[in-house]
């Protein structure tokens, strides 16, 4: 008998990085499915393709980094961030989208600052804002749903993303696009004019983000993240959409459910915002994090250029993170104030 | 009723604690060697006052105090001292110590004791040094001298005597099994120590997954008539931690950097009040403990009554271990306890449980992933303390933001450890940043020390320096006073002197 000589805690819970990622991953899918049933199957190509790519370029890198690219990959991360980006992009972008947002997400979003844990951004976010700016055109060009037009099917779907421009891609204005462009209606009106605006967030939106809600509250179950940011988040774009309703008029910035059920509201705050990584790191920061991110949305969708503003908001907050972390440490036990 | 308070964190690994069989206490057998270790307590180590060749009787004294930071050892029974020697002792560093060892004879011959009857009318001063003769430290692990502990001091006033009954760490049952079988000598110890305190009341706090020692404390307070309170909470580790008991039965913090006599508590752990007992109304050092047997690699697991100074194969052999190819010994609990890297070290006045755990029952930790900063250690830490923060500190040698985000309130629970996702020896990392920033503190005190060496020295040079200056100047103006009252000027004459000479010695042209 040898002795064998190991330091305190001898036993753990059954917590793993991988199955934090798994869950992540598994909640998804409804909302994938939403996507599917209303836009096509164009999300799917997306995620598929993407993830492929991704996991090589994880693979390739680490390799060349030194690393044991087995391990990176067991951990399922690099298939958030590529599920993530790919659930943002709009369904039929063109392969070589894909591939340039997943290699910057990759590559600029998270290798380079040395992989998994110590990435300042939301990778997935730097790959989206990377491609929106460079390509708007593709970038906002989102499908129209099932109802207005014939959603294609899995082989068109293939031939617009691997052939781009050998067929029409059918596309239409999102919700936020035709509330931003509008000018001269009050706000019921431009809901009973534009088709795409049945239902409370347009046709389909809202049932994307109903799905993207029962992801996150089943995370939220499963105890992956605290109900802090997400919260915050919804609570604070609440707050603004009902400030800057205006009674609905014409300038009107549009209802509060407009808002917290229309594009990308859902997703961001139980799947974009809650990466621990790059957010806040107590429960108090994570509040302001959430809360701060809330307020950009509204002010970047009513006030800005860009349709939605999830991307740009997550990452300005993700500069600000160590920021609030300095101002919101916990009161540790027998302390009167955290500093002091 | 008393309001439970909650603190903040807190996990709840499986418990474990059937497996020794809280309650059944059995004797262990006299080894035929005992190792005693003069320091089995926080602090001095004690003299060695036998040699060599002596024949001790049970409870006669081995090592004296020294001072005030300083508890004796007694002998736990008869025997011959063979050798007075470094040998191996059961510290997480490894290292060897300063033992007595004996070679018992099997005869088991005591020496007679003299307890105090009637302790209520004594003065607490001379109870607190019965106390310390008795060898008495803390029994719940950190071993802190009793006596220091009932001495707060004329500027704390003391209300309540916690006995802190918890145990809340899985698998160790010594003090379950303590309350069990000697309920009534606890209550008696903890009127003792509350006379000695001037205690207002005391307060007995047990974890609510004890029923029996709850019981049989309760009975034990009605046969007594005494007014104690016992109070019983939820299970969840680490309720037992001396800052969290107090929390949660009283809703106050002990201040950071203070202790509990600052906010008028003492908390003492069972094994203590009882050993306090036996200290006074017997007259009885301490010499035994209840030792928690326990892990699947044993295959009879149970609570034993044992020598101190016994070693560790001993008491193993007697719970029939069967070893693994490689075996982990754990002394103490799975969440603090250390391994142990020599089994002939012996046991001491803190060792309360010697865990034998299979390999499947307590996995190796897997290599360790990334951080990837989900705060479930915040989540699960007890001192509402940034555990993912901290660790980066440290890894960064940040020692700055390791004060300012409170390295030193962390009691080192490992309830962050144990739901880190990414499998990180964290409170490794803790223990190493408290270990380096000691170490830089030291070597800041002995440079301070070398540079005021160094500034004495300069000074004192310079006061010699200035006081040969002084006495030059004094002779000069003694010289210059004289010449003054002689009428001529003595530097004058030299300079006419010097002339003169000169003058003869040039040849004339």
């Amino acid at each position: 008998m040898s002795l064998l000589r190991v330091t305190s805690p001898h036993t753990s819970g059954q917590g793993q990085v991988m199955t934090v990622m798994r869950d992540v991953l598994v909640a998804t899918l409804p909302g994938v499915l939403i996507l599917t049933a209303y836009f096509g199957p164009g999300t799917l190509i997306n995620i598929v393709f993407g993830g492929l790519i991704a996991v090589a370029t994880e693979y390739a890198i680490t390799a060349l980094r030194g690393r044991d690219p087995r391990v990176a990959i067991s951990d399922l991360s690099i298939l958030v961030t590529s599920t993530l980006l790919c659930i943002a992009l709009p369904p039929y972008a063109p392969w070589w989208l894909i591939v340039i947002g997943i290699l910057t997400a990759v590559l600029l979003g998270k290798q380079v600052f040395g992989g998994l844990g110590y990435n300042p951004f939301n990778p997935a976010m730097v790959g989206y804002v990377v491609l929106l700016i460079s390509f708007p055109v593709q970038m906002s060009a989102w499908a129209s749903p099932r109802g207005l037009t014939e959603v294609p099917g899995l082989a068109d779907t293939l031939r617009h993303v691997f052939a781009p421009g050998t067929i029409d891609a059918v596309t239409a204005a999102t919700p936020l696009d035709l509330l931003r462009q509008n000018t001269g209606l009050l706000f019921e009106d431009l809901l009973t004019n534009s088709p795409e605006l049945t239902g409370w967030g347009g046709i389909g939106w809202f049932e994307v983000n109903l799905a993207f809600l029962a992801g996150g509250v089943w995370l939220l179950y499963r105890r992956i993240f605290t109900w802090h940011a997400p919260i915050a988040m919804l609570a604070a774009l609440g707050a603004c959409a009902l400030i800057g309703y205006d009674g609905g008029s014409s300038e009107s910035g549009g209802s509060a459910l407009f808002h917290l059920f229309s594009g990308a509201t859902m997703f961001a705050a139980f799947f974009i915002i809650t990466d621990p990584v790059s957010s806040a790191v107590s429960n108090k920061g994570r509040l302001v994090f959430g809360a701060l991110i809330g307020a950009l949305i509204y002010l970047i969708r009513t006030l800005g250029n860009y349709p939605d503003a999830v991307a740009f908001a997550v990452l300005i907050l993700n500069f600000c993170a160590p920021f609030i972390d300095h101002y919101t440490q916990p009161k540790v036990y027998g302390t009167g104030s955290p500093e002091s | 009723m008393r309001t439970i308070h909650d603190i903040h964190g807190g996990i709840h690994p499986p418990e474990r604690k059937a497996l020794s069989r809280p309650g059944d206490l059995q004797k262990a057998p006299i080894p035929p060697v005992l190792v005693l270790p003069v320091r089995q307590h926080l602090g001095v180590p004690a003299l060695p006052v036998v040699a060599v060749g002596d024949t001790v009787m049970g409870g006669q004294v081995l090592a004296e105090a020294q001072g005030v930071m300083s508890v004796p050892v007694h002998a736990p029974t008869s025997g011959t001292v063979v050798a007075v020697e470094s040998r191996p002792i059961a510290h997480a560093s490894g290292l060897t110590d300063h033992c007595i060892v004996i070679q018992t004879d099997g005869e088991n011959r005591w020496l007679d004791f003299e307890g105090i009857a009637r302790w209520q009318d004594m003065d607490p001063a001379v109870l607190v040094e019965r106390i310390r003769e008795a060898g008495l430290a803390g029994l719940g692990g950190a071993g802190f001298p009793t006596a220091v502990k009932l001495s707060p001091g004329p500027a704390r006033s003391i209300e309540t005597l916690l006995i802190n009954g918890t145990e809340c760490e899985p698998y160790i049952t010594a003090d379950d099994t303590l309350m069990q079988c000697r309920a009534d000598e606890l209550v008696e110890g903890a009127h003792i120590l509350a006379h000695i305190l001037s205690a207002d009341s005391i307060l007995i706090g047990i974890e609510d997954n004890k029923p029996d020692a709850i019981a049989r404390v309760q009975a034990a307070i009605s046969r007594a008539g005494a007014t104690i309170e016992l109070a019983t909470f939820p299970t969840k580790y680490p309720s037992g931690g001396e800052k969290q008991i107090i929390e949660i039965l009283t809703g106050q913090q002990v201040p950071s950097g203070g202790i509990p006599a600052d906010i008028g508590i003492v908390c003492v752990n069972p094994g203590t009040a009882v050993a306090t007992q036996q200290a006074i109304i017997d007259g009885k050092p301490l010499t035994h403990r209840i030792v928690t047997l326990t892990g699947e690699a044993l295959a009879a697991p149970q609570n034993v009554s044992a020598c101190l100074g016994t070693p560790i194969t001993q008491l193993l052999e007697h719970a029939a271990l069967s070893a693994e190819a490689q075996q982990r010994i754990i002394h103490g609990g799975p969440m603090m306890g250390f391994a142990v890297s020599d089994l002939n070290a012996p046991i001491t006045k803190i060792t309360n449980c010697l865990l034998a755990p299979t390999a499947t029952e307590l996995p190796l930790p897997e290599p360790a992933q990334p951080c990837i900063r989900c705060g479930h250690c915040a989540e699960a830490c007890p001192a509402s303390l940034l555990p993912q923060q901290l660790y980066w500190y440290a890894r960064a040698k940040d020692q700055e933001q390791l004060a300012e985000h409170r390295l030193f309130d962390c009691i080192e629970c490992g309830a962050c450890a144990y739901v880190c996702p990414s499998q990180i020896p964290l409170v490794q990392y803790y223990r190493a940043a408290k270990g380096q920033i000691r170490d830089s503190e030291q070597e800041k005190r002995r440079s301070d020390n070398s540079r005021e060496r160094f500034e004495a020295r300069q000074a004192r040079l310079e006061a010699e320096t200035a006081a040969r200056e002084a006495k030059r100047a004094a002779r000069k103006a003694a010289a210059q006073s004289q010449a003054a009252k002689n009428g001529s000027d003595p530097i004058q004459e030299a300079i006419e002197r010097a002339k003169a000479r000169k003058a003869e010695q040039e040849p004339n042209p």
